[in-house]
């Protein structure tokens, strides 16, 4: 560590992977819902399981988010961390207010939990993703906010380099966007529209930019190529990425009520956001052959490279899968969504927080600039474990997603939704063993970090 | 990447293009506003369809459902739900109403969420409301 103030990020770090592994158990149990029907029912029915689900993916990768920006910025900044108190007790009352809601969600039903926190006042709640009841989603906001303004007086008082500059630009447009979220309107498709800006835009657009920085950051480490290079790429990378995402949002405007003229500009656009992906897996692998020196943490390498390519096939291939109009008329709101969404989150954000962990977390434990060769080996075995079980998934979903398109809404005779979800029980089978072993992945994952190599640590 | 393409070329095109796009994607926002209300179906907004709504976020409908194809994938598509049971909103609350406590073995079941019968009526009301948006003839056919 080049400075002791870097230091905070590592109970942002601890805190990601525990709730990292809550959101896979808790994956586990709605992919075994998908099958048993009755499974813990009526104890945690599915819609409660799920919410767990995904609120704990968006809250460990904040976590991971912030972890990284405390690693980064300092070192960026060539400076100290302006308030690393501020930023340790924002840990606990982040932590403590997500621990506190997913508790509210397992405790007591949903209605129950939006009467006691008040949603009366200012409805927010039951909304895909932004289930957080409104209290909770004000202590985010309060979080952000305070979080930008150590990180902001960080920069403002150091170096300002493109990385970090990226990085708090992608990250104040993360807290900006959550503001739509108090917006509820009664109509519909205004809701559902403005809901979109939180959610498209957080995704397809504002955490680019940050997984853009973390990844510039974390490969100019690793590969010692010159910093010019790897800045004029990221400004590419994340140009494309806002050129092609934001209008992209189009591509949610299809069905939902809004004028029809989206389905044209969603389609060009969309069908372009596979690009900035792409130059991103061009980008990696670029400096990865270009390296300078042979950096000892070989695994942070893995991760890195693992990322871009799964982004790519995530976000970019299996999104342009279903993202031209006339495609999505058939596959909306269907388990090819799902299929998607699983590789996309995986490649893109949880691949790129491991990897900036992977990369920080020897200097943060050991002041060494790598772990030991056998903890290297552990995580590069989860490496491989786990995403070979998301592609595997992925494409089990897409199985389960093409039948399903096709007995439900394209043949002669269309099915009743239930009807087809016990056709095609099998994909959802292999589906949920394919989940056992991401969690056996994600074990071994962990069991990395407890390792002891035979071999002497390197020195710093 | 070559060395006539500099870093401030490259810096120009991401703040150039991102300031043009999110002026067109503001610009194309704001025509939306102006045309939804001939497609949202907005005169049908009544104090009973947004208790519905609230009934519908309060107790996290698409934490199972799909609405207009957006939520979860468990259980049916209900943006046109009162279409298909066949424009009966008694159909409706009679399903929700009646669903048992402790599920069906083996099987998904969607819990009872022991409404009254205005909240019955509520969701009922705003799942018609729903049914009636112009979502451009999605979804394909009447099974959702």
């Amino acid at each position: 560590m080049q400075f002791q103030s870097q230091a905070v990020a590592k109970p942002y770090f601890i805190a990601a992977i525990g709730l990292f592994i809550g959101q896979i158990l808790f994956g586990l149990i709605i992919g075994t819902q998908y099958v048993i029907g009755d499974f813990l029912f009526p104890e945690i029915p599915f819609n409660v399981a799920r919410m767990v689900h995904t609120n704990l993916l968006i809250v460990w990768l904040l976590f991971g988010f912030m972890g990284a920006a405390y690693y980064l910025v300092p070192e960026e900044a060539e400076r100290e961390l302006f308030s690393p108190k501020l930023a340790i007790a924002l840990f606990w009352i982040f932590l403590v207010a997500g621990a506190l809601t997913i508790v509210g969600y397992l405790a007591v039903p949903y209605a129950t939990l939006a009467a006691v926190t008040g949603n009366d006042l200012l409805p927010t709640m039951g909304r895909e993703f932004l289930e957080q009841p409104t209290i909770t989603k004000m202590g985010i906001v309060v979080v952000a906010l305070a979080f930008l303004f150590n990180i902001g007086m960080t920069i403002i008082a150091g170096r300002k380099t493109v990385i970090n500059i990226v990085l708090l630009t992608g990250l104040t447009g993360l807290a900006v966007l959550f503001l739509f979220s108090f917006y509820n309107p009664i109509n519909l498709v205004l809701d559902k529209m403005f809901w979109w800006w939180v959610v498209h835009l957080w995704v397809e657009g504002v955490w680019e930019l940050i997984m853009g920085a973390i990844l510039a950051f974390v490969l100019i480490r690793l590969t010692g190529v010159d910093r010019e290079v790897i800045e004029k790429w990221l400004y590419v990378i994340i140009a494309m990425a806002l050129i092609t995402g934001i209008i992209g949002t189009g591509h949610h405007y299809y069905w939902i009520g809004t004028p029809e003229y989206w389905q044209w500009w969603g389609s060009i656009f969309s069908a372009l956001e596979p690009i900035p992906f792409f130059m991103m897996t061009v980008f990696a692998f670029t400096m990865v052959n270009r390296r300078r020196k042979e950096h000892p943490n070989k695994a942070a390498t893995l991760w890195a490279l693992g990322t871009a390519v799964m982004a790519f096939l995530g976000a970019g291939v299996w999104g342009f899968l279903h993202t031209l109009a006339p495609v999505n008329f058939y596959t909306h709101g269907s388990q090819i969504t799902a299929a998607h969404g699983h590789m996309a989150f995986y490649g893109a954000y949880v691949l790129v927080v491991i990897t900036m962990i992977s990369y920080a977390w020897p200097h943060l434990q050991h002041n060494a600039p790598a772990s030991n060769g056998r903890a290297q080996l552990l995580e590069m075995w989860s490496f491989w474990l786990m995403t070979v079980s998301i592609v595997f998934i992925t494409l089990f979903l897409t199985g389960a997603g093409i039948l399903q398109v096709y007995l439900q809404r394209v043949s002669d005779t269309p099915l009743p939704f239930m009807v087809v979800q016990d056709k095609i029980a099998l994909f959802y089978w292999l589906r949920l063993w394919t989940g056992v072993i991401f969690f056996v992945g994600l074990c071994l994952y962990v069991y990395s970090f407890f390792a002891k190599g035979k071999e002497t640590l390197a020195s710093s | 990447m070559s060395e006539t393409f500099t870093k401030s070329m490259a810096r120009n095109i991401y703040l150039g293009g991102s300031v043009f796009f999110i002026l067109l994607f503001l610009a194309l926002s704001f025509d939306t506003l102006g045309a939804l209300p001939k497609r949202d179906n907005r005169q049908n907004i009544t104090p009973q369809v947004a208790l519905g709504k609230k009934v519908w976020e309060e107790n996290n409908c698409l934490g199972c459902h799909t609405l207009l194809g957006e939520g979860a994938y468990f259980a049916p598509e209900l943006g046109n739900v009162y279409t298909r049971f066949g424009g009966s909103k008694e159909a409706i609350m009679g399903f929700i109403a009646s669903r048992p406590v402790e599920g069906i073995p083996g099987r998904r079941s969607m819990p009872q969420f022991n409404l009254s019968n205005e909240q019955l009526e509520a969701v009922a009301e705003f799942l018609k409301y729903t049914s009636e948006i112009n979502s451009a003839n999605w979804p394909p056919n009447v099974q959702g």
